[in-house]
């Protein structure tokens, strides 16, 4: 009973871990532009996929983890001069199929470098699982767990002590004055989306072991970051952490406890019931509509 | 602004009824049904998403229930398929109702977010039910036919779709025209100040929602009983997206706009087919460098450099 439990909360978790990161990504590129970007999950099958690349083609593992997240933040970076900047102040509709335009050409050219085939990349340290009170515990969560913390740590840290974190901060609270007090904003854009695409890559690439990856995993990832940032409160960094460690949990729950055909559907509803009766999220800020 | 609504809705029939005469075979009949059934599913998202500024990233959802309620009700229960495609037409009107309250007190991305959560749960429960709906394989769906009478052949539906678009286009105009399209147009204006002259907008953000919902669901079925099978696919987030495009290239808020984004995306696929594995690729470079040089859409584009309104 207990065992089942803690097995549930360890997969949940493992898996949340990826979506934290994800909706991080999302809260990002949210705040420097308030452009949602539906690109985000293939910049989570890039990391896991390129990392199999490189490592294949005989690379150290973690330099090819390293290029695994570089390039996807280049690929962010392209993007962004691309096909943001140009449009500013777009209607969300428009921005929205920008970003789903993105994400198709990068799911595309995945297919066709890489096959429509999966792949698996080798446990970071070993598949010896370790029991906990009956429940088995990949050691390869440990890691996922633990650089995601370092991750997150390292956001927060460069956040509220480097002046390129309170630039991005103050750009987010609001771009005119921003600008007018001398930050480079379209600098804060560019930085958000390399941010955010390597937060992506380097989910998938930590998530890889764990599940197989193939060209198109990126969608519903991407969507469930989607809705791990939503539900924190779009824009809140804490609340996309928070929510995406929930959405995984109760995913993983629902899905042991309830029924597993529905696992991917089980986000979605949770979702729904929340903004239902909290239309701004967990910890969305309240806003007055001004006319 | 405008000189007269009526004279496109004239060339609409005009070519709608010599299409069929100068298509040179079968397969650019096929293809001429399957732009005008999108382009009735279209009319009424961009009442939805144009008119009133209210997105959907789900309305293939709406799609699934004609379309699968088409194929269940007529197969499960020997319901006669035109009580079928009326039954899915209400299911997805009284969904749409039960839903629009709470969702539409969203806006924007949330909005974005809570009728996309909506499409894929529809989706998936189509996937999952297999005893019912055939899962990801599909199912067959029966011939639509009344009283003896049954329709087949590309002739005849070509007929039945084109007289469908006809109507649609005709409605549509006169809809915007009316105190409820005035209604909508002020609601995507503002809703603060729509509210201040008295519109109840969430009683025209749910009478809209429901309209384009019904409209989806009656064409769902439609489809259904023109390919003669369905699969989970017609309800997938990609078509939800596909819709969504359709309506954005073409124009937000254009009768006609609706017409010329449905015809070029569903001929695109189409196009693209030379392009052997890179079609993926070359439909996302579209759908970016359409929004990037022509945000908003192409006959708004058109008509305000030819000094008219659209």
């Amino acid at each position: 009973m207990l065992a089942q439990f803690l097995q549930f909360l360890f997969s949940g978790i493992t898996v949340g871990a990826t979506y934290a990161l994800a909706a991080l990504g999302f809260t990002l590129i949210y705040n420097a532009s308030n452009v949602i970007n539906f690109a985000q999950g293939e910049f989570i099958m890039l990391g896991g996929m390129l990392a199999v690349f490189f490592a294949q083609s005989g690379l150290p593992l973690p330099a090819a983890m390293l290029l695994a997240i570089l390039v996807p933040a280049g690929v962010g970076v392209l993007i962004e001069k691309l096909a943001i900047e140009p449009v500013k102040g777009a209607e969300t509709v428009s921005l929205i199929i920008i970003t789903i335009g993105a994400s198709l050409v990068i799911r595309g050219l995945a297919a066709v470098g890489f096959g429509k085939g999966t792949f698996s990349l080798p446990a970071f340290s070993g598949e010896t699982p370790i029991d906990v009170l009956g429940a088995t515990l990949m050691p390869q969560s440990l890691w996922v767990l633990g650089v995601t913390a370092a991750a997150v740590g390292a956001l927060w840290y460069f956040f509220n002590y480097s002046l390129a974190g309170k630039a991005m901060l103050a750009t987010a609270c609001n771009r005119m004055a921003a600008q007018l007090v001398g930050i480079d904003t379209n600098g804060v854009l560019f930085l958000s989306f390399a941010l955010s695409a390597g937060m992506g890559a380097l989910g998938g690439i930590l998530i890889a072991p764990l599940t197989l990856t193939a060209y198109d995993v990126g969608v519903m990832l991407g969507l469930k970051g989607f809705v791990a940032a939503v539900l924190g409160g779009l824009g809140n960094g804490l609340g996309a952490v928070v929510g995406g460690l929930l959405v995984g949990l109760i995913e993983a729950l629902g899905a042991g406890y309830i029924s597993s055909a529905y696992k991917d559907a089980i986000p979605f509803v949770l979702i729904l019931l929340i903004l239902f009766f909290m239309p701004r999220g967990l910890f969305g800020a309240r806003l007055t509509e001004r006319v | 602004m405008r000189t007269s609504p009526y004279i496109g809705l004239h060339i609409v029939i005009a070519i709608l009824a010599l299409l069929p005469f100068v298509l040179p075979n079968s397969f650019y009949l096929d293809l001429a049904i399957r732009m005008a059934i999108n382009a009735v599913i279209v009319l009424g998202l961009n009442l939805l998403i144009g008119f009133a500024g209210q997105i959907s990233l789900g309305h293939a959802g709406f799609l699934g229930i004609g379309a699968y309620a088409s194929a269940v009700l007529p197969t499960h229960f020997n319901l006669h398929p035109l009580l079928a495609m009326g039954v899915g037409a209400a299911l997805a009107g009284l969904l749409a109702a039960l839903v629009a309250r709470p969702i539409f007190r969203l806006k924007g991305n949330y909005l974005a977010m809570a009728t996309l959560g909506l499409g894929i749960i529809l989706n998936i429960a189509l996937r999952n039910e297999a005893a019912w709906t055939g899962g990801p394989d599909g199912m067959p769906v029966p011939a639509l036919g009344l009283a003896g009478f049954e329709l087949s052949g590309d002739r005849q539906w070509y007929w039945v779709v084109a007289a469908l678009l006809a109507v649609s286009v005709w409605a549509s105009l006169n809809l915007i025209d009316s105190p409820f399209g005035r209604a909508l147009r002020a609601l995507h204006g503002s809703e603060v100040a729509a509210r201040v002259v008295g519109v109840d907008v969430a009683r025209y953000k749910l009478a809209i929602f429901v309209m384009s919902a019904v409209f989806a669901s009656l064409m769902g079925s439609v489809t259904a009983h023109y390919i003669g099978f369905v699969t989970p696919g017609v309800a997938d987030f990609f078509h939800s997206i596909e819709l969504v495009t359709m309506v954005v290239i073409g124009g937000m808020a254009s009768v006609y706009g609706s017409l010329i984004g449905a015809v070029l995306l569903t001929a695109l696929p189409q196009a693209l087919a030379t392009f052997e594995g890179w079609e993926t690729v070359v439909f996302g470079a579209i759908l970016m460098l359409s929004m990037i040089f022509l945000p908003r859409g192409l006959v708004p584009t058109l008509a305000a450099r030819f000094g008219r309104g659209a």
